[in-house]
């Protein structure tokens, strides 16, 4: 290709030049394309039907924590198809060359994908995904009427779509970091990566991580200060405690991951010499830092995910969660160690025996909490009464799968073993395994369980089903030969093969890759089809599932304060014994409902980062200065703005609560 | 139609005239949690600047060590700026609990007048350095000097702006309970950066130069 | 649910015929023992695994809502005997575990050197392993045979059932040294050394490669490992003595810059002071030698003159009297200070420091430990 001058700096527009937008590559240029016609339709869609108004005055300024969780689970989902696309395209590149053709991916662009892939999975839809979970369901699963810092969670989000923004962008204006997702230094510093990629990189995640510090201060005080009266530690539900404990990690490591990337901002902008190979810098120490927030990170992922499955086995088990104490203290051990394991991450670096043993073994460890979790979910099943709705199809496809990974991360913390598997494809494979195995399919049982509260309509089976068979054999088609090239020796990241001994695998790999497409494309087929028939699929109870926790005794959707009355809780399963006792809901002598006002300054502030985040990668220090002072000058004129709650009257609550008790009626009489 | 304990089982909701007030009162002290949580999460950032420095601090690169470059003297003024900062800042808290405007405002100015000269023998002393060559970009040592010093002058600076905007604040609307609540998140911001010093002085300088 | 039961053994199907699974089936002694670690984590696993999932099918199958028949306690949730169990097998396995990493971690590492040759086989006494010098490069790898005086790039030779001692480092960026058949991958660093100790136990050409990505020549980081017997050793360096170049500091330099799918090449003599310059990074000659750097450091730094006359200090190393040598340099009151720093106060920052480093896993850097200062330990 031709290579961009990325040294050439103008006072006027940075590194910036005509010949930046990379649409000599094919593949880019079909993209740009697709985006483009995309991109106007839904533009033109938006503006044929009028939606502006709507999307800006009732989700994009909403300080709602229930809109802000979907907005959350949108961001996520669309970036969830832009990194499957680039793990497709490697899926087409690998099997390409392992049967010895020539690919159609120079390394270059070939290391971008990679990049981007393991970036934007991470930090831009499995993050997005359990942020967004934990905004809607943790405040209603608590009784609260929102977090404790609604505009906060409002910029929080904007400043997550502000670094996804920045990731897409590089997409067609200059290029991506093709220093992997970790951008390990040297290889990420200026001398061995000098264009802007790696600044697209850093940026993006500077951005997107100070959102996330900040959302995850946020939900720490809303469980601690907001439980409903009632509501000790030990009886709020399993989803809290792990939520609980994710953010603790956030807020624990997420400002390690700040520092660190600081850190190579000033090796790649000023020339320090933190991670560079000479002048007494140490690259190890970088990868020691974002491992130390590399690792607990995973941890980030996967306890929401357990929280789901807990709440979701006991619904559906129509039974009381099993061990419930061990399973909060599972979940705390958890939490604790797993700041104590980075290490197992670069056992070949050349650390003692005995430094790698302790780190192998703490490694180890965290499988016996883990294991005791899954016990309990077993034992939860066990003696109870299975309904298989879909949700519990993800479940069960979980515990199936997640055991596998579970194994073969044990296998990886052995150092000797780790010795011969470290960078290999088996390791690709145990991450996946674990992170489709239990993220993602914990997300889709999540959206499949949660989605009735959210939109007030149950999601259509059937296309759910499609999908979850879809991505289950896809998985296994994608994933379980990788475990074998890796014992064949093949290592991870690689764009061509000499000789064709790997050809079967990678193109089963291939095929598996092709039925998780069918298996997103079923879900997307199943909302759009769901939507259709909402009116047959309308849920008027409230409590779709017969469930257990406090978000099931309000109304689908909820109503904007969630509760008329703030609840009163008694035991674990608060819905479940008031539905046990014989509640009664409230009808009338309705009382002012304090809530906050919607506003745009966090949109408006996240628009201006964005662009200072641009300046700043295309080195445009004049821009730089000015939406640095702007967003500064913004943020504080924000704290002069003192009218940021109004009262809701109770006519407008009785209103509400009156037409849900007619459609309840309604749901009663025909029966 | 109410429930309350209609057939003595228990109470599953709770009026909200009852629990207003509390209601205000968790707002206030959810605003105080989450702004220590937010210190404690910055109080990683330092301490990976400091790990940093411990790791690095004495790859000089074959050029110069604190020996060569802290004046001892210059640092101790500034440390007791600052510290005479935070006892200004505590004057003014006290003033402000006595409900007394006038006399938080101006030990908040006082406050604000050392936090200043803090910053101007900070630059100060980075200027020299610089001229005299030890830039960040001559070792690693010098590298992770500048960063962690840097980074806790830049906390000085947002301190003090975000004190400027408070005593505006004060002025246009008085001591209503947000701009307690502001006031007392800035004396935990303001001691923050103290005890964050105070691991500067001891751990950069003192044991830089003195042994 | 039985489609995802079978799905894995659809999957696993095509590889159980013919494929060459060479990490569980290596020919060097010290993949072999790693190989064997794989399979008893993986035995020692099973043993809850395998619960785990046929119960999770047969619960499932049993307490579905249909079957009306299977007992239904909507309240049970707690059993203390059951609670122990789930939480001390677990415990039991992972402990067995953890021994068996404790001991294999310390039998194989890299850095100590070899035990036996094989199961079957001692290593006679006297015999001192092989040495190999690898140097990764962008993206390259050049193997240097300092007994020898021959180096080759991207092709390796050891003889069989001859202990080899690896000495690794890099030119460039991180990567890292892999040759499945014979042991377990060690990263290259810039400026670091790190060492592997291995044996191949059978004759045969097998692949080598670095496994951790390095930038746009990754893919063809490769090359071939000749296994042969002691004559076959003796012919190939030989042949690697046939050819005219001599790999010197010129040579180096052009060698390190960049290029992709280098054919093997051989130098028939070696610069002995090439490697001391790789690993401390002056093979260029107008750079400051990393270990005169750090030694340099460690007496209390350069001063200020430091920053502008670094190279003055070149040689400081391994000249008999540093101390003297820095005293020269920048004046007797500047040096007293710096031996100050080396008072017992000054020990515990070094300590602090140190004690990071060794967390960091910081391989020991430049090769002569014993003229290197403790800063490290």
């Amino acid at each position: 290709m031709a290579a961009v001058d990325y040294s050439r700096w103008d006072p006027i527009v940075g590194k910036l030049g005509w010949d930046i937008f990379p649409f000599h590559e094919p593949v880019v240029l079909v993209t740009f394309i697709g985006v483009v016609i995309g991109g106007v339709a839904v533009l033109g869609a938006l503006t044929y039907f009028k939606l502006w108004g709507y999307l800006w005055k009732e989700w994009f300024t909403s300080i709602d924590h229930k809109k802000i969780g979907i907005m959350y689970m949108v961001l996520a989902l669309v970036m969830l198809v832009r990194g499957f696309a680039d793990a497709l395209l490697m899926r087409v590149q690998q099997a390409w060359t392992a049967t010895g053709g020539a690919g159609y991916l120079e390394p270059h662009h070939y290391d971008q994908i990679f990049t981007a892939h393991g970036m934007i999975m991470i930090f831009f839809v499995a993050m997005p995904f359990v942020t967004g979970l934990m905004n809607f369901v943790m405040p209603l699963q608590i009784g609260a009427r929102d977090v404790a810092f609604p505009f906060l969670n409002n910029f929080s989000f904007w400043l997550t779509t502000s670094g996804a923004v920045l990731v897409m962008m590089s997409l067609f204006i200059g290029e991506f970091s093709t220093a992997g997702w970790l951008a390990y230094p040297p290889l990420s510093g200026i001398q061995f990566s000098p264009s802007v990629g790696v600044d697209y990189y850093i940026w993006a995640l500077q951005i997107a991580g100070i959102g996330t510090t900040l959302s995850g201060i946020n939900l720490i005080v809303t469980i601690v200060k907001m439980r409903a009266p009632g509501m000790a530690y030990m009886k709020m539900p399993v989803f809290c405690w792990t939520a609980l404990c994710t953010n603790i990690l956030i807020v624990a490591t997420f400002p390690i991951l700040t520092a660190t990337l600081v850190l190579l901002t000033l090796d790649r902008y000023l020339g320090t010499h933190f991670f560079t190979n000479d002048l007494g810098g140490n690259p190890m120490m970088y990868v020691n830092l974002i491992w130390i927030w590399g690792h607990p990170e995973v941890y980030i992922l996967i306890l929401p995910i357990f929280g789901v499955f807990s709440e979701i086995v006991s619904t559906f088990s129509g039974k009381r969660l099993f061990g419930y104490t061990s399973m909060v203290y599972a979940t705390a051990v958890i939490t604790i160690l797993s700041y104590i394991v980075w290490l197992h991450h670069f056992f070949t670096m050349g650390a003692g025996a005995s430094v790698n043993s302790f780190f192998g073994i703490t490694t180890m460890v965290i499988s016996i909490p883990t294991g005791a979790k899954m016990f309990n979910w077993l034992f939860t099943i066990y003696k109870g009464r299975i309904k298989f709705e879909l949700p519990m199809y993800w479940t069960l496809g979980f515990m199936l799968t997640f055991v596998i990974g579970g194994m073969s991360g044990v296998m990886l913390a052995v150092p000797p073993a780790d010795y011969v598997l470290h960078n290999s494809l088996f390791l690709i494979a145990h991450f996946h395994n674990v992170i489709i195995g239990g993220v993602v399919f914990g997300v889709f049982a999540a959206m499949t369980y949660w989605f009735p509260k959210a939109f007030g309509f149950r999601l259509a089976p059937f296309w759910g089903k499609v999908s979850f068979w879809c991505w289950l054999i896809g998985f296994y088609l994608a994933f379980m030969p990788l475990y074998v090239l890796g014992l064949m020796g093949v290592t991870r990241r690689l764009s061509q093969f000499e000789g064709t001994a790997y050809s079967a695998y990678f193109v089963v790999a291939l095929i598996g890759a092709l039925f998780v497409a069918a298996g997103i494309a079923a879900f997307l087929i199943q909302i759009a089809v769901s939507i259709r028939n909402r009116e047959a699929l309308r849920d008027t109870t409230g409590d779709p599932w017969n469930g257990r926790t406090l978000e099931w005794s309000t109304s689908s959707p909820p109503p904007y304060y969630n509760f008329a009355f703030t609840p009163k809780v008694h035991q674990i399963d608060a819905w479940w014994q008031m539905k046990q006792a014989g509640y009664e809901r409230p009808l009338d002598n309705f009382e002012p409902i304090h809530m906050p006002r919607y506003t745009s300054t966090g949109i408006i502030l996240s628009g201006i980062i964005t662009v200072l985040g641009f300046a700043l990668i295309w080195h445009i220090w004049w821009l730089a200065a000015m939406t640095f002072v702007v967003a500064i000058a913004y943020g504080i004129d924000h704290t002069f703005n003192y009218d940021r709650e109004y009262y809701v009257q109770p006519d407008e609550v009785a209103g509400i609560e009156g037409e849900r008790t007619r459609l309840l009626a309604a749901e009663v009489a025909p029966k | 139609m109410s429930t309350e304990t209609a057939m003595g089982q228990p109470e599953f909701y709770v009026r909200q005239s009852a629990h207003d007030d509390e209601g205000e009162h968790h707002h206030e002290t959810g605003t105080m949690l989450g702004f220590w949580i937010y210190l404690m999460s910055d109080c990683l950032i330092f301490g990976t600047l400091f790990a940093t420095y411990a790791v690095l601090g004495r790859n000089f690169a074959a050029g110069p060590s604190p020996a060569d470059l802290f004046e001892l003297d210059m640092i101790l003024l500034s440390t007791f700026m600052l510290l005479f900062s935070s006892i200004t800042y505590g004057f003014s808290v006290l003033r402000m609990d006595k409900g007394d405007l006038k006399g938080t405002q101006i030990w908040l100015v006082v406050t604000g007048l050392f936090g200043l000269a803090f910053l101007g023998l900070e630059i100060h002393e980075f200027s020299h350095l610089w001229h005299i060559g030890a830039t960040p970009m001559a070792s690693a040592f010098l590298s992770s000097f500048y960063t962690l010093v840097g980074t806790h002058g830049l906390h000085v600076t947002v301190g003090c702006i975000w004190l400027v905007v408070l005593l505006v604040q004060l002025r246009i609307r008085g001591l209503t309970p947000e701009n307690k609540r502001r006031m007392m998140c800035l004396s935990m911001f303001w001691h923050f950066l103290d005890l964050i010093w105070i691991g500067v002085f001891s751990f950069v300088y003192l044991a830089g130069v003195l042994v | 649910m039985r489609l995802s039961k079978l799905a894995p053994l659809l999957a696993a199907a095509p590889f159980l015929s013919g494929c060459n699974m060479v990490v569980m089936n290596p020919a060097g002694d010290i993949a072999s023992q790693q190989a064997e670690l794989i399979i008893y984590s993986t035995i020692l696993m099973l043993i809850v695994v395998l619960p785990v999932m046929a119960l999770t099918v047969i619960f499932a199958i049993k307490y579905r809502s249909s079957n009306k028949d299977a007992e239904y306690q909507p309240d049970w949730h707690h059993s203390t005997s059951l609670e122990i169990v789930i939480w001390t097998v677990p415990m039991a396995i992972i402990m067995c575990l953890a021994g068996l990493t404790w001991v294999a971690t310390h039998r194989l590492d890299p850095y100590s050197p070899l035990e036996r040759i094989s199961a079957e086989k001692e290593i006679p006494a006297g015999e001192e392993p092989l040495v190999i010098q690898v140097v990764a490069m962008d993206w390259k790898w050049l193997f240097i045979y300092p007994e020898q005086g021959v180096a080759a790039v991207n092709e390796l030779a050891a003889p069989v059932d001859r202990p080899v001692k690896f000495e690794i480092t890099s030119s460039t960026v991180m990567n890292s040294f892999f040759v499945p058949a014979l042991a377990g991958q060690i990263y290259a660093m810039a400026g670091m050394q790190t060492e592997l100790n291995a044996v191949m136990n059978e004759e045969g050409v097998y692949d080598g490669f670095s496994s951790n990505y390095s930038g746009a020549g990754f893919s063809h980081m490769r090359f071939k490992f000749h296994s042969v017997d002691e004559k076959g050793f003796e012919d190939w360096v030989a042949k690697a003595q046939d050819s005219e170049q001599p790999l010197d500091r010129t040579a180096f330099l052009k060698l390190d810059e960049p290029s992709i799918a280098n054919p093997v090449s051989y130098y028939g003599s070696v610069d002995p002071e090439l490697w001391n310059a790789v690993i401390n990074l002056c093979v260029d000659s107008n750079d400051l030698c990393q270990n005169d750097m750090m030694m340099v450091d460690a007496l209390g730094g350069g001063g200020l003159e430091g920053l502008q006359l670094r190279d003055v200090f070149a040689g400081i190393c391994s000249s008999s009297n540093p101390t003297g040598m820095l005293t020269r340099i920048r004046g007797k009151r500047e040096v007293k200070k710096a031996e100050g720093q080396l008072e017992p106060l000054s020990l515990a920052a070094i300590n602090v420091s140190g004690v990071l480093k060794d967390l960091a896993g910081s391989p020991k850097a430049g090769p002569e430990s014993g003229t290197q200062p403790e800063t490290d330990r």
